[in-house]
């Protein structure tokens, strides 16, 4: 995994980046999977790689495929991004332990749903589609609104020329 | 791509399995791991598939641009309608205990419908999203 990042960061061609990334993203699948979330592992697989690949190909398809070079040196962001990262480090030492039971997120509204009063045998579901009913239909909407805005961003512009360079991000 | 003769028979081959695996990530997720939103991404992808080997236009015949935008915005109209059926049997809202004489049905029942209508919005945006960048690439890549 780590040899998939660091080649992603070094390559400047777009397509192996794509490539890379799905690579990586089956990785992070593999590992959700190892810390038994099948459902975030399922997701992770099929957008991650699946159709965020396609779709980040099909932007290829549009621009140029070498990334360009950099106007100056990126030092300010590398720093920032090299201490967040290492405040980020740094905070997951004060977590506590993996699948411990006396950790605070399994004390206060976990124990709630285990009784699970909706029988529905996986938990996930139950959480996501019942107990937390009103954050999914917001997540629905959420994903319905970026697929409205998406169909007014691009059907009017179906004469001109196209311009996908700054579609890239929302796939 | 569109013309690749193995592709295509590959895909006629592989795309029903993975529109019946969709279907059982839809209904087997009260039992094991899966749902609406991973059941609508699944489905994409073998239409997307579908749409990479026969091309965009073919596709665009089997699931036309109305259909796609109706699902669009017809989930997320399910999901609401079954908060509202919550309050017309007398609960609150998005409250699946009163859609049943049998509570436990009930949530059987709402968490059934809620997930067929993450899975319509999810997949049609999908849909759309990609029928946007193809024909705007002007091939059918």
């Amino acid at each position: 995994m780590a040899i998939a990042v660091f080649t992603l960061i070094l390559t400047r061609n777009l397509f192996s980046v794509i490539v890379l990334s799905g690579i990586y993203s089956f990785l992070m699948a593999t590992i959700l999977v190892a810390l038994d979330a099948v459902d975030v592992a399922m997701t992770e697989a099929s957008v991650g790689a699946g159709i965020s690949t396609v779709l980040l190909l099909g932007a290829l398809h549009l621009c140029k495929s070498e990334e360009a070079k950099h106007a100056h040196k990126p030092w300010l962001p590398l720093a920032v991004s090299l201490s967040t990262g290492a405040l980020l480090v740094y905070g997951a030492f004060g977590l506590p332990t993996f699948g411990d039971p006396a950790a605070p997120i399994h004390q206060n509204v976990v124990p709630r749903y285990m009784q699970n009063e909706t029988e529905v045998p996986n938990v996930v579901t139950a959480v996501l589609a019942s107990f937390r009913g009103y954050d999914t239909l917001g997540e629905t909407t959420v994903v319905f609104t970026a697929g409205a805005g998406l169909i007014a961003l691009l059907r009017r512009r179906k004469k001109t020329e196209p311009e996908g360079m700054q579609r890239k991000d929302d796939a | 791509m569109s013309n690749d003769l193995v592709l295509r028979v590959i895909g006629r081959l592989l795309i029903p399995f993975i529109l019946l695996f969709a279907l059982y990530v839809q209904f087997h997720g009260d039992f094991g791991p899966g749902g609406g939103f991973q059941a609508g991404v699944i489905i994409a992808a073998g239409l997307i598939f579908f749409a990479l080997t026969h091309g965009v236009d073919t596709a665009r015949k089997v699931v036309p641009d109305w259909l796609v935008e109706t699902m669009l915005a017809s989930g997320v109209l399910i999901y609401a309608g079954v908060g509202l059926a919550g309050l017309l049997f007398g609960g609150n809202y998005l409250d699946y205990f009163v859609l049943d004489h049998n509570p436990v049905h009930g949530q059987h029942r709402g968490i059934f419908w809620v997930e067929v209508g993450v899975a319509t919005t999810v997949s049609g945006v999908m849909l759309k999203i990609y029928y946007m960048f193809a024909s705007r690439s002007g091939s059918e890549d």
